[in-house]
């Protein structure tokens, strides 16, 4: 597994040596500190008195909104840049299992996302010096956030798998996590049942309970999934090489 | 040390390459040469363990590519025909990650990329970042990170395209300094390259391997037969006459005259070297010999010759 870290640390350094990871963190971090001064306004002029469904849930469903922006952006560079200019093809005669290479670029997408959502944690932390408070809401409330930035850094390495345009890896994976977010919004168009079922697939109905603080085991077993799907998937599409071959 | 058996690759309708076997003796250096599309680049992904092949097997160093890859890899430095490297690495950045790829044990790994450095000239822009590099110096890096860790197995796919003059010849020498150390397969449709580096050459065309021989084997299979190339000084008109008495002699085609000199092929049958019956008979006729050599085909001609032949009995 040491070529995995291998592997993230060369990712590592690409986001960082380059202008887009600090472009991209700057963004993400002017937004979230926006929506958490705008809510915690809202908050404290409204009388707001429980903090989790008062303050932690809009924060968190607007840090939601930020993540979903935001990730597509930083996982779409993971292979379609490497196809694009033919560095993969080294990669695959070196001595490394291409689980190595998944979990290499998984992780360093991952930390990425970690240390922009690091930082959000300020806020909380200032007006926990003002007003100190019951934490436990606000942990679960992180834990579905990171669960939900796993689930969509795994979707977008897959969709960066299969193309070798950036910008196309971008825009279809908006496309699909925007999908697994609108699907359950109209129970006009499909049967009652469907739509029952489809509420259980729906990534956006399962971070409600967490941004009220509320950790249900099913919810996180649900992200789990849905990240280990998608990396089964990118799985495939590397492995499609060998019957397909490269450029 | 390279074994290919009866590899064949399709891409969907496509067959990139047909039923191409050779071996590849430890320590040899050989040229695989063809013209652009022929299937060299396929044939080497697949011994570098890029993908695996359709049908048939490669073994490379004593492990098959495809059941075992990973010591396969271990075995191969690759340098990829559209080299690209990480531009936003320095040089001594990118050949430190290129040692943990390729499971340089750490202990080795700093004396191994100094090597690697000097071998390929490029200890002068180790902290330089490749994107700022021009292109021989980048392709040296690829290089460089072939021979990293001394691989018994290289494979080297045109690693001299795009290069300078000055740079080929370079690249070249250090392709020959490996002899005998390491087995390396090298691609190429610049025939002086072959020529000037390779012991034994493969040759493939359309998918096909249509000749594996040592130059020297390829050139006495094909010559049609004994060429002796001539001039002499003399009347051209008495030269000839007299020449084409001599036995064996079955044809003689003039070249040019110039000065009191002719320039001609003789052709000759049978296995018989007419030379010296040659030489004495221009010099009892009193006149100068000023040049006399075997005609030998030159690569060129070898690779032509069996692509026409190729071309007509395989048709694609």
């Amino acid at each position: 597994m040491s070529k995995a870290l291998t592997i993230c640390g060369r990712e590592l350094r690409a986001y960082f040596t380059s202008f887009i990871a600090c472009a991209l963190i700057a963004v993400f971090l002017i937004l979230s500190g926006y929506f958490f001064y705008s809510d915690l306004i809202f908050f404290v002029l409204m009388g707001g008195f429980v903090l989790p469904s008062g303050l932690w849930q809009y924060v968190f469903l607007d840090l939601r909104m930020v993540t979903l922006l935001i990730i597509p952006l930083v996982t779409m560079r993971l292979f379609a840049e490497e196809k694009k200019l033919g560095t993969i093809e080294l990669l695959w005669t070196y001595p490394v299992r291409d689980g190595e290479i998944i979990a290499g670029k998984f992780l360093a997408s991952w930390l990425f996302f970690l240390t922009m959502v690091v930082p959000t944690a300020i806020g909380p932390a200032i007006f926990y010096r003002w007003h100190l408070f019951d934490l436990g809401p606000l942990a679960a409330a992180y834990l579905g956030l990171l669960l939900l930035g796993t689930a969509f850094v795994a979707c977008g390495m897959f969709v960066s798998s299969l193309t070798e345009n950036q910008v196309v890896s971008a825009m279809v994976t908006y496309g699909i996590l925007v999908f697994f977010w609108f699907m359950t919004w109209n129970e006009e168009v499909a049967d009652e049942r469907i739509i029952r079922a489809l509420l259980h697939l729906s990534l956006f109905d399962r971070f409600y309970n967490f941004a009220r603080g509320v950790i249900d085991t099913k919810d996180v077993v649900f992200f789990l999934t849905f990240t280990a799907f998608f990396l089964s998937l990118t799985f495939l599409s590397l492995g499609s090489r060998k019957w397909r071959g490269i450029r | 040390m390279i074994v290919a058996e009866h590899l064949t690759k399709r891409f969907g309708p496509v067959t990139a390459i047909d039923d191409v076997s050779f071996e590849v003796r430890r320590g040899e250096i050989v040229g695989f040469l063809g013209p652009n599309g022929a299937g060299k680049t396929t044939t080497m992904r697949i011994l570098a363990g890029v993908f695996p092949p359709t049908s048939g097997r490669a073994i490379v160093a004593g492990y098959d590519v495809v059941a075992d890859p990973l010591r396969a890899r271990r075995m191969v430095g690759y340098f990829p025909e559209r080299i690209s490297l990480y531009l936003d690495m320095t040089v001594r950045e990118y050949l430190q990650y290129a040692a943990d790829m390729k499971d340089v044990p750490p202990a080795q790994q700093k004396t191994a990329i100094a090597e690697a450095a000097r071998a390929c000239g490029i200890e002068d822009v180790s902290h330089r970042l490749i994107g700022t590099l021009s292109k021989g110096y980048r392709q040296r890096v690829g290089i460089a990170q072939a021979i990293l860790g001394a691989p018994r197995v290289l494979i080297l796919d045109e690693p001299t395209a795009g290069l300078d003059p000055e740079q080929v010849s370079e690249i070249r020498s250090l392709i020959r300094q490996l002899r005998g150390d390491r087995t390396v397969i090298l691609s190429t449709h610049v025939l002086p390259e072959v020529e000037a580096t390779c012991e034994r050459v493969i040759i493939i065309n359309r998918g096909r391997i249509l000749a594996v021989d040592t130059l020297q084997g390829l050139n006495e299979r094909l010559r049609p037969r004994g060429q002796v190339h001539m001039e002499v000084e003399g009347p051209e008109r008495d030269v000839v006459a007299r020449l084409s008495e001599i036995p064996g002699v079955v044809q003689i085609d003039r070249c040019g005259a110039s000065d009191h000199a002719v320039t001609m092929v003789v052709s000759t049958s049978g296995e018989e070297d007419l030379r010296p019956s040659l030489a004495e008979a221009v010099v009892q006729a009193g006149w100068r010999l000023r040049e006399m050599r075997a005609v030998t085909l030159s690569l060129e001609d070898i690779f032509l010759t069996l692509v026409a032949k190729g071309g007509s009995s395989h048709p694609a």
